[in-house]
């Protein structure tokens, strides 16, 4: 199987210990399985407001919907 | 509004001077026939369902979805969209080329700009996607009968092939701006290949009390003997809407493309695929996307928590009953009551009863949609 590949991120011993203890008895297993997570969470956050339509698109698809029966 | 898949809504149906110059070129272009079913995944790619690809995944993209549930840019993607030919027309093909890709009629539906072409190993992604290499499992045999080399690069789709459904054709465009014109802001998408009992309404409206709208989202494709043809799943859903939903509540639309049978991993597909049209939340019942007994009850509802980036919010949801002593549809966090006192609503009993001829009865199907399903000669594919 191809392998991921991985770069190296510093994080303060006390918060690395404090994730060990924390993940203990879960389904992560290890510290760098759990940040990964927390940060593609975080990531993924990020793009939430962005409207992906023009008004103009907006007008021409309404007309369609119309047609359709979908809106009034 | 929630953002597309990959944060763009892929959109690459040509229209006016491109289309027309499109055209010209396909003419000149080397020519390979498609089936319907790849007509439907690349309009999909073009109408953003599929967003971010672009087009037929390259190999780098093939082995990262199969190894790791994610394209190569770590973004979730769990079923490979791919595209095979024989060796013999692989040949005559060089990565950077344009194709035309051209329908039984031999009318070029859309151009492949070919990145590149590449051989893979068909036990090893039956295994990772469908989690067998049995051959009675209907996605292993597709993929035991694929040709040997696979396609990748971006499509532009010339012409759209209409469906026989084209009232509820709508794409993520269309319903984006549909959501936003009702005022939701909350979206839930159900995805189904079923006719509708009473269990399957209960847990869309369990869903939409929490949410501002329900989004019915059927598959119309090809499916596997004995599931329901889709004309009738439509009616049966028009039937359910009309009666029991507020209008202002309930939208339904298809998604053209094939059930795939693989369970965890297209479950993620799917929500990935109605977050594209817009929803928020997506329900995830007992064995989605499953066949047989390939996959345990719950484990397209488990591979979630391996996807905390999705962006999409998945409802799960186990199954409802008609308890008798409660005289009520209840769940088993609701009802205390021994299963003895539950009628499940089971698929497979409703089947054998209209199989045999019998209408099934309203504490396992709403009269009016029994009534179109037994309307049919043969309501099922065969």
């Amino acid at each position: 199987m191809e392998e991921k590949e991985f770069k190296e991120v510093l994080i303060p011993t006390t918060l690395y210990k404090k994730i060990e203890e924390k993940i203990k008895g879960t389904e992560f297993s290890s510290v760098s399985s759990y940040v990964t997570k927390i940060l593609r969470e975080v990531l993924s956050k990020e793009d939430e407001k962005k409207e992906v339509f023009s008004k103009e698109d907006e007008e021409k698809v309404k007309e369609r919907l119309k047609a359709l029966g979908y809106i009034d | 509004m929630i953002p597309p898949h990959g944060g763009k809504l892929v959109d690459r149906v040509l229209s006016g001077k491109e289309r027309e110059n499109a055209l010209l070129k396909a003419k000149e272009l080397f020519k390979i026939k498609i089936n319907l079913e790849l007509i439907r995944d690349i309009e999909n790619i073009a109408k953003g369902v599929f967003s971010p690809l672009e087009g037929f995944l390259c190999k780098e993209d093939f082995n990262s979805v199969l190894n790791h549930m994610r394209l190569s840019n770590d973004l979730p993607w769990t079923i490979p969209i791919v595209f095979d030919v024989p060796m013999e027309i692989a040949n005559k093909l060089k990565e950077g080329q344009e194709i035309a890709l051209v329908n039984s009629k031999e009318e070029p539906v859309a151009i492949l700009h070919l990145e590149e072409k590449y051989t893979y190993d068909k036990e090893e992604y039956a295994r990772k996607v469908f989690q067998t290499t049995d051959v009675k499992h209907p996605g292993v045999a597709k993929i035991k009968a694929m040709n040997d080399v696979l396609l990748g690069g971006k499509i532009d789709l010339i012409k759209q092939t209409p469906s026989p459904f084209e009232r509820y054709n709508l794409s993520p465009l269309e319903t984006r701006v549909l959501f936003k014109e009702k005022g939701w802001k909350t979206i839930v998408g159900f995805q189904t290949r079923n006719t509708p009992h009473i269990g399957h309404e209960y847990v869309q409206k369990t869903a939409l009390t929490f949410t501002d709208g329900i989004f019915v989202n059927p598959v119309i494709g090809k499916k596997k003997k004995g599931d329901f043809k889709d004309e009738v799943i439509l009616k049966a859903y028009e039937e359910l809407i009309k009666n029991y939903y507020l209008k202002e509540r309930a939208v339904m639309s298809i998604l053209q493309t094939e059930m795939r049978y693989a369970g965890p991993r297209e479950a993620i597909f799917h929500a990935i695929v109605r977050k594209n049209f817009g929803c928020t939340h997506f329900i995830i019942g007992r064995d989605h996307a499953g066949v047989g007994n390939f996959y345990p009850p719950y484990a397209a509802q488990d591979i979630f928590s391996e996807f905390p980036d999705l962006g999409i919010v998945p409802l799960f949801f186990k199954s409802f009953f008609y308890c008798k002593k409660c005289n009520s549809v209840e769940n088993e966090k609701t009802c205390p009551h021994p299963p003895s006192e539950h009628i499940n609503f089971s698929g497979t009993k409703i089947r054998e009863l209209i199989i045999k001829g019998e209408t099934p009865p309203p504490e396992l199907m709403r009269p009016e949609v029994a009534k179109i399903i037994m309307s049919y000669e043969n309501p099922f594919v065969e």
